[in-house]
């Protein structure tokens, strides 16, 4: 394994009896990185976090995590990492303060440094105000800040986060996701989870794409989006959208591959650089009275459906079925 | 990962539990109120033969308090997801079970000793010799621990733990010599007797505080205990280490 690597995986496998959840995957973390494993929910993720902390053992393959093997030396591995796994699931009868020092504990940090560097963490992640309420009376944004915490007692170089903002409102996500930058500003490698295109495309400097069990994909966000180009997305505002059979009128012109209509606005995919000579004078023509015309950039997203495939809709499902 | 990390984690994981469990008003109901209420009921049926029951009532005492909170904790922080944290800690999992099992041994120790203590002020013990008394219940408390940990990974609900740590220590009161000595119980009960680990802790008390001709030897006693606790540690280990796939 290269020195510049915070996990190197070759071949990883997991069965569970005869379904293949991981299906032979390769990948590199580099040191210090942001890496985003995206992919829609039961596509594999969680069972790839957890071979790689030594929660599940693999069917077949190998893995390196912090410079160990996950097969022969997971105790060593885990002195090295942290793991803030999907729930949040530190000890409800413990308040944030206690949680802290246990973790300080198992972790073998020294008891002079435990109380010190429990309110640290607690001041980094906001809770100073938190310190001694029970974590059972925590908001579910305040548990998974905490879950962080405790990821962190020990100084890992690498933390694994499985679906960080999941189930977060919006303030509690975004929060979440600058704590995330600054840790990696602070040298700490990252590998994150994560079914939400925005998220990923917002924290990440490489992203694996994944479905069922295998690595379609994995490169920079930029290149990623890149895969898309040569298709043209454009959103034009109309002010008679109710035109009788306006959209298929659209549907039929040159280069068009797919509309979509909103209220009143139409967004229009084409298969190369739009033919804005006909198209404007032809919707004109047709009566069509357009008040705006925007040219949208392939988005992560864009770049996700073409390469999975899989509708958007699908991808932003939560574990429980419901809408993201 | 040195010994002395693995043990300090061990140490830590047993004190986390002592702290937060097993003082809560659930434990004391089954782990100390339960085995009190019964020595009170022999003790007002029958003062006079009361002193030969005590190590029977002793050896419940200990199989209550061991498992009560035992046969449930794991089960219930697996639900909670809050077992995962010891996972993920740098601790093997033999190490991680050890820690919930001394946990469970120490309360179970605490409480038969503090009844020892009471029961000092009322009898006369004929034979009362420590050395033979202090490894029979730190023996006893880990086997029963052990047990209760063995039921707690082996079930997924903690109702069903609850269910089946009784399915084990209701019959071991009848038949391990607790109330009637296993030598007048009928001989297909007396099989089954020699195969339940609360026969060998009443046996060994018996010899600690009664006298030294019992039935069985008291080392032989103290040899099936180690083995009952270490098998049940072991195959707890085994069958959570499956379950974890």
């Amino acid at each position: 394994m290269e020195d510049n690597l915070a996990v190197h995986v070759d071949g990883l496998t997991k069965y569970y009896g005869d379904l293949l959840a991981v299906d032979h995957i390769h990948f590199d973390v580099k040191k210090g990185g942001i890496f985003g494993f995206l992919g829609p929910n039961g596509a594999g993720k969680t069972t790839t976090i957890r071979m790689l902390c030594g929660l599940l053992k693999p069917s077949d393959g190998k893995a390196n995590v912090a410079g160990f093997d996950i097969q022969k030396e997971i105790v060593e591995v885990k002195g090295r990492i942290g793991v803030v796994p999907e729930i949040s699931n530190l000890y409800d009868e413990l308040t944030s303060l206690e949680n802290l020092i246990f973790m300080c504990r198992l972790y073998g940090v020294p008891k002079s440094q435990r109380e010190k560097r429990a309110e640290a963490l607690l001041q980094l992640l906001r809770l100073e105000g938190k310190r001694d309420a029970l974590f059972s009376s925590l908001s579910k944004g305040m548990k998974r800040s905490l879950t962080i915490a405790a990821a962190l007692v020990h100084e890992p170089s690498l933390i694994f986060l499985d679906e960080p903002t999941s189930g977060l409102d919006v303030v509690s996500a975004r929060n979440l996701r600058a704590i995330i930058r600054q840790l990696n500003q602070r040298g700490t490698s990252i590998f994150l989870t994560t079914h939400n295109t925005e998220e990923a495309n917002l924290l990440c400097h490489r992203i694996a794409i994944i479905v069922k069990g295998r690595i379609i994909a994995n490169d920079t966000p930029e290149a990623l989006k890149r895969s898309v180009q040569g298709e043209f997305t454009v959103e034009i505002g109309v002010e008679n959208p109710d035109l009788p059979d306006l959209s298929g009128f659209i549907e039929e012109m040159d280069g068009i591959e797919e509309v979509k209509r909103n209220q009143n606005r139409f967004v229009l995919r084409f298969s190369g650089r739009p033919p804005w000579e006909v198209f404007l004078p032809s919707l004109h023509k047709r009566g069509v009275l357009v008040t705006s015309v925007n040219t949208l950039q392939p988005t992560l997203e864009d770049a996700f459906v073409k390469i999975t495939g899989l509708d958007k809709e699908m991808m932003m499902m939560e574990k429980e079925g419901k809408k993201g | 990962m040195t010994i002395s990390k693995e043990l300090k984690a061990i140490y830590f994981i047993s004190l986390k539990d002592i702290q937060s469990y097993y003082f809560k008003p659930p434990n004391i109901s089954w782990g100390i109120i339960f085995p009190l209420a019964m020595t009170l009921a022999f003790y007002l049926r029958n003062p006079r033969g009361m002193i030969d029951l005590i190590p029977g009532l002793l050896g419940m005492t200990i199989l209550f308090g061991s498992t009560s909170m035992e046969a449930v904790v794991i089960t219930f922080e697996r639900r909670l997801g809050s077992f995962e944290r010891l996972l993920l800690a740098p601790v093997s999992l033999e190490g991680v079970l050890a820690g919930k099992i001394l946990g469970g041994a120490f309360f179970g120790f605490v409480v038969s000793s503090a009844m020892l203590v009471v029961s000092l002020f009322f009898f006369s013990f004929p034979r009362f010799n420590l050395f033979f008394l202090i490894p029979s219940l730190i023996l006893s408390a880990l086997t029963f621990s052990a047990l209760g940990a063995f039921v707690s990974v082996a079930v997924k609900e903690v109702f069903e733990a609850q269910t089946l740590a009784n399915l084990f220590r209701f019959p071991m009161i009848f038949l391990s010599g607790v109330f009637i000595p296993v030598e007048t119980l009928p001989k297909p009960l007396q099989i089954i007797s020699y195969l339940l680990p609360l026969t060998y802790s009443v046996e060994s008390l018996r010899n600690s505080l009664l006298s030294s001709h019992h039935f069985i030897p008291f080392w032989i006693s103290l040899l099936i205990l180690v083995v009952f606790s270490s098998s049940l540690y072991l195959a707890s280990v085994r069958v959570l280490r499956e379950r974890l796939g």
